[in-house]
């Protein structure tokens, strides 16, 4: 067990790296995702079919593919993702800002897979709302876009809100696949380097990773138990 | 699709049309340029469009076409064979974990009464501990990343002496996960069907036991088969895991193709459309069973069931994921 000490700093390290990835990944998918939303939804045909497109694409493709198609496809394409080294947010989370541009690829590739199940997401609670809501919407004259901002979508956050923090909780577990693509010091990363190439017992490293994801996963998720069951009850 | 948007705003009228059809063509033009400049463009520059690259995958008189094929079958065929017997165990342990829970569930409330005391109390603590040890490992398991479960499997059966093919490690470690998250949908399917149900069972006299194999599994199964398939969907995406311990499915074959000829973007852009096209089909399966099971029960008029819970669908949807 004396790993879980004498390792603590690798352990809380390798969780800090993890969170910055989460924290960096929700913010990007949150943002793209609402925008594949409302493309989906827009009542221009090219738009929405290429919303559709994105969804199904990146929704029936498993993570690794796109994981490989950042890391092996963007820099044969001779790129190394600088247009992510912003110049604030890098002093905060440095791995934007270094050399090894693996950070920035992983980053890429979870904003881009986990887009296509927030704008389901979004989506599934604007299906929540009743049609009549917008029904009534339209026959009081308003448009398109007065519709959307000042009936469904105030409407639809609540309906969200469950999905989005599930999507958000698989977020957080495929997060753990980057150690395997070059990142370095993340928590799945720790766990290999510690038990191969540093020889430490198996059992006390696999408790302290798992221990690093559940403390991300778990409140969350009791969190949204509670949140799913009150909307129940208001409902 | 078409009916929800049209939720959203009337029926256009001329005007709206040409407006329409206007920005439809003035927006296809532009995704039309964009993607020309932003994908064929620097593609072609980086001779990613060659021949040379494509011509092994593509083209049947390529020298190595035949033999490329040829691997990246064998790799799809261990990728559907992992994920067979994964979606197989993880139905039977899932099946398994959600009776057992619905068990002591009820066993702990039971008052044990006709025994002594300290027997009927004990029992009583006896039922809560194994509901609450499998409640615990139940949200422990569906809080672990499955690549994390996969790579423990492959990394910890070694270490207490069990030494197992790379199958069945990935297989292990997609059950662990999988079986879990099936449980809970199928646990929730069956304490969201209406109490009637089972009390009309008790009333003609089944045993527990009978009750949840003919009466409530069955039900549970019909309502929850659209999240089950989409289940699927994702133990498919997942056995692309099985790359971190040299499993030897799709991707890994992929490595090994792109290791001789040398051209990744090529070689993943194939294996993304044979994935996209297989889930796809099934995903499509699954909203086809969910509309008609819909309809079903439309029609035997039976009350209205509780909806699953969303986080549980979605979950079954992204998983995520994930487990994806």
């Amino acid at each position: 067990m004396n790993v879980l000490i004498d390792k603590f700093d690798v352990f809380a390290g390798g969780f800090w790296l993890t969170l910055q990835i989460c924290i960096l990944a929700a913010i990007g998918a949150l943002v793209l995702g609402a925008i594949v939303a409302v493309l989906r939804i827009s009542p221009v045909p090219p738009l929405r079919a290429l919303g559709t497109g994105y969804v199904n694409v990146f929704r029936n493709m498993p993570l690794t593919v796109v994981m490989f198609f950042a890391a092996f496809g963007l820099p044969a394409l001779g790129s190394n993702a600088d247009f992510l080294r912003i110049p604030v947010l890098d002093s905060l989370f440095t791995r934007l800002g270094t050399d090894l541009p693996y950070f920035r690829f992983a980053l890429i590739a979870l904003v881009l897979y986990t887009a296509a199940f927030v704008c389901e997401a979004l989506r599934s609670g604007v299906n929540a709302v009743p049609a009549g809501q917008a029904e009534a919407a339209r026959s009081l004259g308003l448009t398109f876009g007065q519709n959307l901002r000042y009936v469904v979508l105030p409407q639809s956050w609540k309906a969200s809100i469950v999905p989005l923090g599930s999507v958000i909780i698989a977020m957080i577990k495929n997060s753990a696949l980057v150690g395997f693509f070059g990142v370095v010091g993340d928590l799945s990363q720790s766990a290999d380097q510690l038990t191969s190439a540093e020889g430490y017992a198996f059992v006390p490293v696999a408790l302290g990773i798992s221990i690093g994801y559940l403390i991300m996963t778990v409140p969350l998720g009791t969190l949204l138990d509670r949140i799913e069951k009150r909307q129940a009850v208001a409902r | 699709m078409s009916q929800q948007t049209s939720v959203l705003y009337d029926v256009p009228g001329p005007r709206q049309r040409r407006i329409t059809l206007i920005s439809s063509v003035v927006a296809g033009l532009v995704l039309l340029v964009g993607a020309y400049f932003l994908i064929y463009r620097p593609l072609d520059e980086k001779g990613q469009l060659s021949m040379e690259l494509w011509g092994p995958l593509v083209d049947p008189s390529n020298e190595n076409f035949s033999l490329v094929w040829e691997r990246i079958g064998l790799g799809f065929k261990n990728t559907l064979i992992a994920a067979a017997m994964a979606i197989v165990a993880s139905l039977v342990v899932g099946t398994l974990l959600a009776v057992l829970r619905i068990q002591l569930k009820s066993l702990s409330q039971r008052t044990f009464t006709g025994l002594a005391t300290p027997l009927a109390y004990l029992l009583r603590g006896l039922s809560w501990l194994l509901s609450a040890v499998t409640r615990v490992c139940v949200e422990v398991f569906r809080g672990l990343p499955v690549v994390l479960t996969i790579f423990f499997v492959a990394r910890g059966f070694p270490e207490f002496g069990v030494y197992l093919d790379n199958l069945w490690y990935l297989v292990i470690g997609l059950t662990v996960y999988n079986s879990v998250v099936i449980g809970e949908i199928l646990r929730s399917g069956m304490e969201g069907l209406p109490g009637g149900q089972a009390e009309a069972a008790s009333a003609i006299g089944l045993s527990p036991a009978q009750t949840t194999r003919m009466i409530l599994l069955p039900q549970a199964f019909r309502i929850m088969l659209p999240a089950l398939i989409s289940q699927l969907v994702v133990v498919l995406k997942d056995t692309s895991l099985g790359f971190i311990i040299s499993y030897e499915e799709t991707l890994n074959i992929g490595k090994q193709i792109i290791g001789a000829l040398e051209n990744p973007i090529q070689v993943y852009v194939v294996i993304a459309v044979l994935f996209i096209v297989v889930n796809y089909s099934l995903s499509k399966l699954a909203q086809y069973v969910q509309r008609r099971l819909a309809r079903g029960r439309k029609t035997a008029n039976t009350p209205a069931q509780n909806p699953p819970p969303a986080a549980l669908m979605s979950q079954a949807e992204g998983g995520a994921g994930t487990g994806f």
